[in-house]
């Protein structure tokens, strides 16, 4: 190819050469969004195609308050039921300034094949929600359990409270993970955005 | 603009308009470097910034940032008429870990470096060390900054070398309490300038 090459940008008119393509690692897959729903699956996306797969939760609001935030696996069948062990660890601070709490929840770890959970204690008043990330590490591996990390905020309802949970586990299994689910433990999830990104490895 | 602006790819000859750029998942918006630097600030729509409606999340990256003032503090504010003022109400929470190169360790929450319903800066970690190799390095995660319904949640992760050679680790959570869009953001040392470093400011992409 002969012809024009320079850059212009900086100029009104012409001819103007398009920016370099950015690349980047990390890629976008899929965006779901809640509209009073019982669960949220992202039932596709999430297979071998990237090492490493992160989710975001944007602004997850629910229709009952005081309720628990979950994520479950699924694992080659069609339920979101993988065995895991997990972690739970607790941060708050109220506005009030009444409680400072920062503690391992031994009631808040688990074992067993139910939901992981985020978030305990999501207010439902209307400016309340809870927003977090899941990192999951080599979802297709039939080799390796599943390891992932979760790092998630909220504010608790009456009283108000800044909730930070930092939780983590391993789906024990080797089978390959392929979905995810997250659901409320009471009502639906009003709104909110999940967000599935691909890191090339 | 006028003149060339449909796709030609298949052409062999003539001019060929470009592919759009590919980016990643993560668009890079702006970097600002200090330099001896009272504050920092990224404000939407200024100086190529967006801080808006167009991400629906946004991620600062924190890189070898230098305190002028030994024993300092770094802080961020929100502000939700971009710029003039950075002072919306926050709930934080912080967790300390650190080891000293004496081999003395701790993890706490730092309820002295909390913040209830304050509209002052609010710290990210503190007792940063300014010995001339020392330096804090991390993360700001702030989503939906744009929400005119929901509180602002951020989550921060910060790695410094704290006063007294430890190795600091400091976890922050919080939310700026208020239902107008935060539309600015600043950082500073909480005494002093920053010497130096970077904050990169990335918006994740939801299509």
């Amino acid at each position: 190819m002969s012809g024009i090459v320079a850059q212009n940008l900086n100029r009104q008119s012409g001819l103007i050469k398009a920016a370099e393509a950015g690349g980047g690692a990390w890629t976008f897959i899929s965006k779901t969004t809640a509209s009073g729903d019982s669960t949220i699956s992202i039932a596709s996306g999430i297979d071998s195609t990237y090492g490493v797969y992160l989710i975001t939760c944007k602004s997850i609001h629910p229709s009952n308050t005081a309720t628990e935030f979950t994520i479950n696996f699924r694992d080659g069948s069609t339920a979101y039921d993988a065995d895991k062990v997990t972690t739970y660890i607790k941060i708050r601070h109220a506005e009030a300034d009444d409680l400072d709490n920062f503690v391992y929840d031994t009631g808040n770890d688990a074992t067993g094949t139910g939901g992981h959970l985020l978030m305990e204690n999501v207010g439902n008043q209307n400016d309340a929600s809870t927003s977090g990330t899941i990192y999951l590490y080599n979802p297709s591996s039939t080799t390796f359990v599943k390891n992932y990390i979760c790092d998630f905020h909220s504010m608790a309802p009456d009283p108000a409270v800044a909730d930070h949970i930092l939780s983590a586990g391993y789906c024990n299994v080797t089978a390959a993970i392929d979905g995810v689910q997250f659901a409320f433990d009471t009502g639906n999830i009003d709104s909110g955005d999940f967000c599935l990104y691909g890191l090339s490895t | 603009m006028s003149g060339i602006v449909t796709q030609n790819v298949l052409g062999n000859s003539g001019l060929i308009k470009a592919v759009e750029a590919a980016g990643g998942a993560w668009a890079e918006i702006k970097t600002l470097t200090a330099s001896s630097s009272a504050t920092l600030s990224f404000v939407n729509g200024a100086d190529n910034v967006v801080l808006d409606s167009t991400y629906p999340i946004y991620v600062f990256e924190f890189i070898s940032l230098h305190p002028a003032t030994d024993d300092s503090q770094f802080q961020f504010n929100f502000s939700v008429d971009t710029g003039s003022n950075y002072n919306v109400t926050k709930t934080t929470n912080l967790v300390k870990a650190h080891h000293s190169e004496g081999d003395t360790s701790d993890l706490a929450q730092d309820t002295g470096n909390d913040m209830q319903q304050s509209t002052s800066f609010a710290n990210l970690c503190v007792s940063i060390d300014n010995d001339a190799d020392s330096n804090i390095s991390g993360k700001f995660w702030l989503f939906n900054p744009s929400s005119t319904t929901f509180a602002k949640h951020f989550l921060s992760d910060i790695q410094q070398v704290e006063h007294g050679s430890y190795a600091h680790r400091a976890l922050c959570g919080g939310y700026g309490n208020t239902t107008s869009a935060v539309d600015a953001i600043q950082f500073k040392m909480g005494s002093g300038n920053t010497d130096a470093g970077k904050i990169k400011l990335f918006g994740l992409k939801d299509s």
